[in-house]
């Protein structure tokens, strides 16, 4: 603790100097994340497959109208910003869950079978049901995940102790892996059906338009007032369980709280897009770097610099390779990686 | 020479001596017990793989045939067929069950594996490379899968040098360079032709089809050599599980120790990537199954080993069977097995209150 | 070096010490005199432990050295000095769902070999360990179920398996209630003056400190302030310059070591300067 020279307040009570300026920078940094955000979100809008001045795009906002130019932009490009924006919030803020629920560094939100569980609903849906839009998908995704969810919350909290960080990563390794083998017992027997899963499996924003954003919106938004709400309970349960009781927190329900708002960020995240792991997996790190850990400012940085990425990559993978498009999927951990990889050399980012 | 089992003045102290002439072992019956029920086990599947499938073949024969008395017939099936794909399967089962050991010991992570240095996702990248762009033949894909794991795992250590190694610093670039390689490999499989695309697929989960004496040869050599060396070094993995500190205090070289473990590590893990493709699920599951069977702290390396051995064998058994005459890749089955028989061992164990 | 090699196995010379390019102490010179129970004591992060782990060689230093028997401690194998130096350090990690015993056994490393692995003498010195940190009963348990004050019993249990004739421990009496401290430091003891083993020890508690220790060490922002025996080094204005603490120190009426007697709190505001100012 920096040896600052504290001052009183009006009750007579010490205010360090040291965590005032912490709090303050802290805030201040989370603003410049959220302008660069809005930053990024324009850019979305206004780049893209298809080149469009500058001027036009300003005037489309503004305006509307009907030319193609507004149908590009409207119809297309800010719903699929919209919906990179929940979805990236989504699942930087199900990533920060989760790994301050299983203080473990390689737990991804997909963990807790919710990946696997949409990915074999949707192979179902594909291979047995001969589903084939998009849309569709969008439900069976929501009923997989949520049901692997619910296996591998069951098996990880059997006996006494409830669900322990250790539980919940085995369990979820476990389920996971029996629904691969699942999927590519399907997958690798079929042509029809591996090329059908193939495109969705890497995670795209594409050819989702508002339907798609309705559909999932609600429990995205549950999932994230869930989230921001266990921040403070997370702080006291990252000490251990112990020291987590003894402050207090309700270790069992923070943790079946956690497992309720991941399962409904991440399911319905994946349920739109498909599965995207990188935010996940890298964001909470990031953003431990930069703040430190305390769980609500974890959070609300995770908030804020998925979205950042995801749009990013959106934004990149349509530039690149014009007419066409790099589905988001991929671009994401291309661009994060590097940013992420030089963030951990420099820094020493918290264990958790 | 005698052998002597002596007693512990102290019988609360774990396992019993074993003392043989000059050399003296501690070791614990319950430990002692697995192993061998799995090397039994492994050995039924073995009698099962050899005598069943599209020609029965019984037992007495396979015998016969093994010993070199049996007809042309069944010693082909049992000797050029059957047998080479079973070795292949012990011996890389085995590998893979050590390989995940050393890295669950290590990261001390329940989740740890090979891959933490990136070596599987990097394995994928060659072969993909190899399969979709080059269009290599069997050889050619295997030593591009051994290169790119090799490569991805040495690029990982060199990102994560910073004046020595430390382990949350290799853990956290591991994730960052897999990330990046299974993106390339996203694109790989999402590009390429889809009979190309599922044929990669179908490689990248792992299969022993086809695997043959000239597959068993070079694998034993290499483990031969890998697998006694790692065991040497398996009370030094006991000494780092309780910290750098303590290690050291006791007399263990920590930084050396490691880095060996980690090259042998990934040593083993790359005879079985390049013999049977990055199989899935074995290396992660096998320690936790081994470990929850013989109740011993930390990860124990034979045990590892046996299980890993005994999943792909009854992995490759299923594969092979349970769909005919579709066959599965074997990856599938490993996942399928090692996934429900953990989540089973799992339920079991925390109903019963231990954790 | 023989300069000190007389009257001591262990001692360091111009250590910078440091982790992650922040250095902790420059220049230190340390001598730990043979046969002695030496603490160290100072406020927190003055450096103590750092020191204690680059004598237990666990920590290398930046510049300097330190000797052990008359040679650099590194030129020994790791194993070689496992065995004339043992070292119970701060916060060890017990292996999942390891047995008392067995991790007290763990203690016996150095001295075994790959195809001499257990030997009557290990039994024995594993069996005495146990019997005197007093977790004999506890033999059969797991280690995460045992309580703070147990768990730290266990890991002495575990060095002093390791029959070295010098003993390092850093912090061994945190966790512990004011009884079991009392034992620990008495068994200590009892290491010192009858089995004649070397002890060096980072302790808090200043009182305790000057009641056990032949030779005190005294230390502060990384360097060594003062070092010798309690009686004389353990004075109020020392401790009041260490340690920021106005005080008394009287002879200890059971001991007659030095006892720290901290000024009252009325004494202390009085010497305050003006209230309203708090450091942090």
């Amino acid at each position: 603790m920096a040896r600052a020279v504290g001052t009183l307040d009006r009750q007579g009570d010490v205010v360090p100097a040291s965590r005032r300026s912490v709090t303050a920078l802290r805030g201040a940094g989370l603003l410049v994340a959220l302008a660069v955000l809005v930053l990024v979100a324009l850019l979305s809008v206004a780049l893209g497959a298809k080149p469009i001045p500058l001027s036009e795009v300003v005037d489309v906002l503004v305006h509307r109208g009907t030319s193609n130019e507004a149908v590009v932009i409207w119809e297309l490009r800010v719903p699929r910003t919209i919906l990179g924006l929940a979805v990236g919030a989504a699942l930087g803020l199900a990533g920060a869950l989760m790994q301050a629920l299983t203080r473990n560094p390689l737990a991804d939100p997909g963990i807790l079978g919710i990946t696997a569980g949409a990915a074999a609903a949707v192979v179902v849906a594909i291979a047995f049901l001969g589903v084939t839009s998009l849309v569709s998908y969008v439900w069976f995704a929501l009923v997989g995940a949520a049901a692997a969810a619910v296996v591998v919350y069951l098996l990880g909290s059997a006996g006494r102790g409830g669900a322990t960080p250790v539980r919940l990563a085995l369990a979820g390794t476990a389920i996971s892996a029996a629904l691969m083998a699942f999927i590519q017992s399907i997958t690798l027997s079929h042509t029809d059906v591996f090329d059908e899963y193939r495109f969705w499996a890497v995670g795209s924003l594409a050819g989702r338009d508002e339907t798609v954003l309705l559909q999932v919106w609600p429990f995205l938004l549950v999932g994230c007032l869930l989230a921001l709400g266990l921040g403070g309970a997370l702080n006291a349960v990252s000490l251990g369980d112990e020291t987590g009781r003894a402050l207090g927190a309700h270790l069992g329900r923070t943790r079946a709280l956690g497992a309720v708002a991941i399962t409904l960020l991440c399911g319905a995240a994946t349920a739109a897009v498909g599965p995207v792991g990188f935010v996940g997996l890298t964001i909470p790190h990031i953003a431990r770097a930069i703040c430190g850990l305390d769980q609500r400012w974890v959070l609300a940085y995770s908030v804020v610099l998925g979205p950042t990425l995801l749009v990013a990559a959106d934004v990149v993978g349509r530039l690149v390779a014009r007419p066409g498009e790099v589905e988001v999927g991929i671009v994401t951990a291309v661009v994060g990686a590097p940013v992420f990889l030089a963030l951990v050399r420099r820094r020493r980012i918290a264990q958790l | 020479m005698t052998v002597v089992t002596a007693q512990h003045a102290d019988p609360r102290l774990p396992g019993r001596a074993l003392c043989v002439g000059g050399l003296s072992f501690r070791l614990r019956a319950r430990t002692v017990a697995v192993c061998l029920g799995l090397a039994l086990l492994a050995l039924v599947g073995a009698a099962v793989t050899l005598s069943t499938g599209d020609y029965p073949i019984p037992l007495p024969d396979v015998v016969r045939a093994l010993v070199g008395d049996g007809s042309q017939a069944s010693t082909f099936i049992v000797v050029t067929l059957r047998l080479p794909r079973l070795l292949t399967a012990l011996l890389v089962g085995a590998a893979l069950g050590l390989g995940g050991a050393v890295f669950q010991s290590l990261t001390r992570n329940p989740l740890g594996s090979p891959d933490i240095v990136g070596f599987t996702t990097g394995a994928a990248s060659g072969a993909l490379v190899a399969l979709l762009i080059v269009k290599a033949g069997p050889a050619g894909v295997a030593s591009a899968a051994v290169g790119g794991g090799l490569a991805t795992a040495l690029l990982v250590y060199v990102l994560a040098w910073k004046r020595g190694v430390q382990g949350y610093r290799l853990v956290l670039v591991g994730i960052g360079v897999s990330a990046l390689l299974t993106s390339v490999n996203s694109y790989l499989l999402t590009r390429a032709d889809v009979v190309d695309a599922q044929y990669a697929a179908a490689w990248l989960t792992g299969s022993l089809n086809g695997r043959g004496w000239e597959h068993v040869g070079p694998v034993a050599a290499a483990l031969a050599v890998l697998v006694p060396a790692l065991l040497l070094l398996g009370r030094r993995l006991r000494m780092l599980e309780m910290g750098d500190d303590v290690a050291k205090a006791l007399g263990v070289p920590v930084e050396r120790s490691r880095l060996a473990l980690i090259v042998l590590a990934v040593g083993v893990t790359a005879v079985a990537t390049a013999s049977a493709g990055p199989v899935a699920f074995v290396a992660l599951a096998a320690p936790q199954l081994a470990r929850r069977l013989t109740g011993e702290p930390g990860v124990g390396l034979v045990s590892s080993a046996l299980m890993g051995s005994c999943v792909l064998v009854f992995s490759d058994l299923a594969a092979q069977r349970l769909l005919a005459p579709t066959q599965l890749p074997v990856g599938v089955m490993t996942g399928a097995v090692g996934g429900v028989y953990l989540a089973w061992l799992l339920a079991r164990e925390w109903r019963s209150g231990r954790s | 070096m023989t300069r000190h090699g007389e009257t001591s196995r262990l001692w360091a010379e111009q250590l910078t010490l440091g982790y992650d390019g922040r250095i902790v102490a420059d220049g230190l010179d340390a001598v730990i005199p043979d046969g002695s129970f030496t603490v160290i004591i100072g406020p927190n992060a003055c450096g103590k432990s750092t020191l204690l782990r680059a004598l237990a060689r666990t920590l290398r230093p930046t510049r300097g050295a330190v000797y052990l028997d008359g040679q650099t401690i590194s030129s020994y194998s790791t194993k070689e000095v496992a065995r004339r130096l043992g070292l119970l350090p701060q916060s060890p990690i017990a292996p999942d769902g390891i047995t008392v015993a067995d991790l007290v056994a763990r203690g016996r490393y150095p001295h075994q070999r790959l195809l001499r692995q257990w030997s009557r003498d290990d039994e024995v010195a594993v069996a005495e360990a146990m019997a005197a940190t007093g977790v004999a009963e506890l033999a059969d348990r797991f280690v995460d179920e045992l309580s703070g004050g147990q768990r730290q019993r266990v890991w002495l249990a575990m060095a002093l398996a390791q029959q070295t004739s010098l003993l390092l421990l850093d912090e061994p009496t945190t966790y512990l209630d004011i009884a079991h401290q009392i034992e620990v430091l008495d068994l200590c003891a009892d290491l010192h003056e009858r089995q004649g083993r070397t002890l060096v020890a980072v302790l808090h508690d200043l009182n305790q400190a000057a009641r056990y220790a032949t030779h005190l060490v005294v230390m502060r922002d990384g360097a060594i302030v003062a070092s010798g025996p309690p009686s004389q080094v353990l004075t109020a204005e020392l401790v009041e310059r260490v340690f920021d603490l106005p005080c008394r120190v009287i002879a200890d009426p059971e001991a007659g070591t030095p006892l720290v007697v901290p000024a009252s709190r009325r004494a202390r505001v009085a010497t305050e300067p003006a209230a309203g100012q708090a450091a942090s």
